[in-house]
């Protein structure tokens, strides 16, 4: 029992090494709230992209959409961050965790939005352009809020999942809280510091897994 | 009647494929006119409705509402002409997400830019008209289908069309609603609107309408006064239509 404690709640080493996790914390929130910030805004274009059924341009979102879902997100780090600069593009670390996971959800919402969008009525549809509203209008004002509406539910795990992948970035030297906790681990060779990315996980996503349940309690419409 | 014609349909010709719909339909609908179409289902009645507005394409013919014909122009011009047609379809198709009141503003603020107090002011005036400005904060999801139904016609109204398309308006309702849809409806035509009407509610027909089409096979077979149509078809395909539908 004492072996376990001084292996994995080892009080020193956690004084010791509490700034640098906070630091880890810091950098993963800042670049989870790009991603989700970014992936979201771009899903939602590109399914509203698709929703004016142009072929050439709905080829290539779903070319988009297919290619960045089934891609291993990490592969993709790996290419831009190694790759990329032997073709003289530079890009920091945090900026390839940001493109790659802000992508990879744009993908995935833009497939999330695209269903709400498929679920909505077409008698939705012809009340708007039949009241002269057009086809923009229609959407941004009938069809895009219940698409939203239908869209939270499984966004939002979306979203988890892929802001969970910002651990992804220890693997490219980006400080967020694992690559904080792996480094503080191998200087103090206590498993302790790696815990304490646990509780700076739970202390992040624990919330956001409530708020999530909460959103999804609160999506049906008002009924009779 | 010796009105104007508020709304002309020119040899409207629609295909799906290698099926024709509607073959060479002509239809003269006078300011102020209630038409009733009638005719067996499949018969291209709600089809030739839909085509009034371009929500279905024409293949071919014209479509002339006060004069203008909508199958020419841009399409920023047939938006500006789908204000002036209003529409009612069977489902109501409400917007779930907007309280009634924003139901009737919707497009008066977005499509005619009418400024808030203005399109409220309207927004009460319509709801009053069809006897639901008591619901005008409440959501669709929470209205009768009946209450629906005149929301949905206070929605068209709020525009200002020149002429009111009906389809099929009372078909999703429960017997018992129905009777206050038809109301507001007859209201409507003792005003002086202009409407074409695409239903099976004969004792309406019979009642309010000015003239009785009946469509079969996607061509207009007889029309008339419904005292004609009703009393005294003379087409053998609309006495048995009629025979089925009074049992």
């Amino acid at each position: 029992m004492d072996r376990f404690l001084q292996t994995f709640f080892n009080p020193v080493v956690m004084a010791q090494y509490t700034p640098d996790i906070i630091a880890g914390i810091w950098v993963t929130l800042q670049i989870a709230a790009a991603v989700i910030i970014a992936g979201i805004a771009g899903g939602l274009l590109l399914a509203c992209l698709r929703s004016y059924r142009i072929k050439t341009l709905n080829f290539f979102i779903i070319c988009y959409a297919d290619i960045f879902r089934a891609l291993p997100p990490l592969v993709v780090i790996l290419i831009l961050y190694f790759g990329f600069p032997s073709i003289g593009i530079q890009l920091s670390g945090p900026m390839v965790l940001f493109i790659v996971l802000a992508a990879t959800l744009a993908a995935f919402a833009e497939e999330i939005f695209w269903a709400g969008f498929s679920s909505v009525e077409k008698g939705q549809w012809e009340a708007g352009i039949a009241t002269g509203l057009g086809f923009t209008r229609t959407l941004a004002y009938v069809a895009l809020p219940q698409a939203v509406r239908l869209a939270i539910p499984p966004l939002v795990n979306r979203v988890l999942a892929i802001t969970k992948m910002t651990a992804l970035g220890s693997a490219i030297g980006v400080s967020e809280i694992l690559s904080s906790a792996t480094t503080a681990q191998s200087f103090s060779g206590s498993a302790t510091p790696l815990t304490m990315s646990v509780v700076a996980y739970l202390v992040i996503f624990l919330p956001m897994v409530i708020v999530a349940r909460w959103l999804e309690s609160r999506t049906a419409w008002k009924k009779r | 009647m010796a009105n104007r014609p508020m709304l002309e349909i020119v040899s409207l010709e629609k295909r799906f494929g290698t099926n024709t719909i509607l073959k060479k339909i002509d239809l003269k609908v006078a300011e102020g006119e209630l038409v009733f179409v009638i005719g067996p289902s499949g018969s291209g009645k709600s089809t030739m409705l839909r085509c009034c507005n371009r929500l279905e394409e024409p293949t071919s013919g014209d479509i002339i509402v006060d004069g203008r014909n909508i199958m020419a122009g841009t399409r920023r011009d047939l938006d500006r002409m789908r204000l002036q047609i209003g529409m009612v379809f069977q489902g109501f198709h409400l917007y779930p997400h907007m309280s009634v009141l924003k139901n009737v503003t919707l497009a008066q603020r977005k499509a005619l830019k009418r400024s808030k107090v203005e399109a409220d002011a309207r927004a009460m005036d319509m709801l009053e008209q069809v006897g639901m400005e008591h619901k005008a904060d409440a959501y669709p999801g929470e209205l009768s289908g009946g209450q629906q139904q005149r929301v949905a016609i206070a929605r068209s109204l709020a525009l200002d069309p020149k002429v009111m398309l009906f389809d099929e308006p009372t078909s999703a309702l429960d017997p018992e609603l129905v009777g206050s849809v038809l109301k507001v409806m007859k209201d409507l035509k003792s005003k002086g609107m202009t409407m074409v009407v695409v239903s099976h509610e004969m004792g309406f027909a019979r009642e309010t309408a000015d003239r009785v089409v009946f469509m079969d096979g996607g061509v207009v077979v007889e029309q008339g006064t419904p005292d004609e149509i009703f009393g005294a078809p003379k087409a053998e395909r609309t006495r048995a239509f009629l025979s089925r539908v009074s049992g």
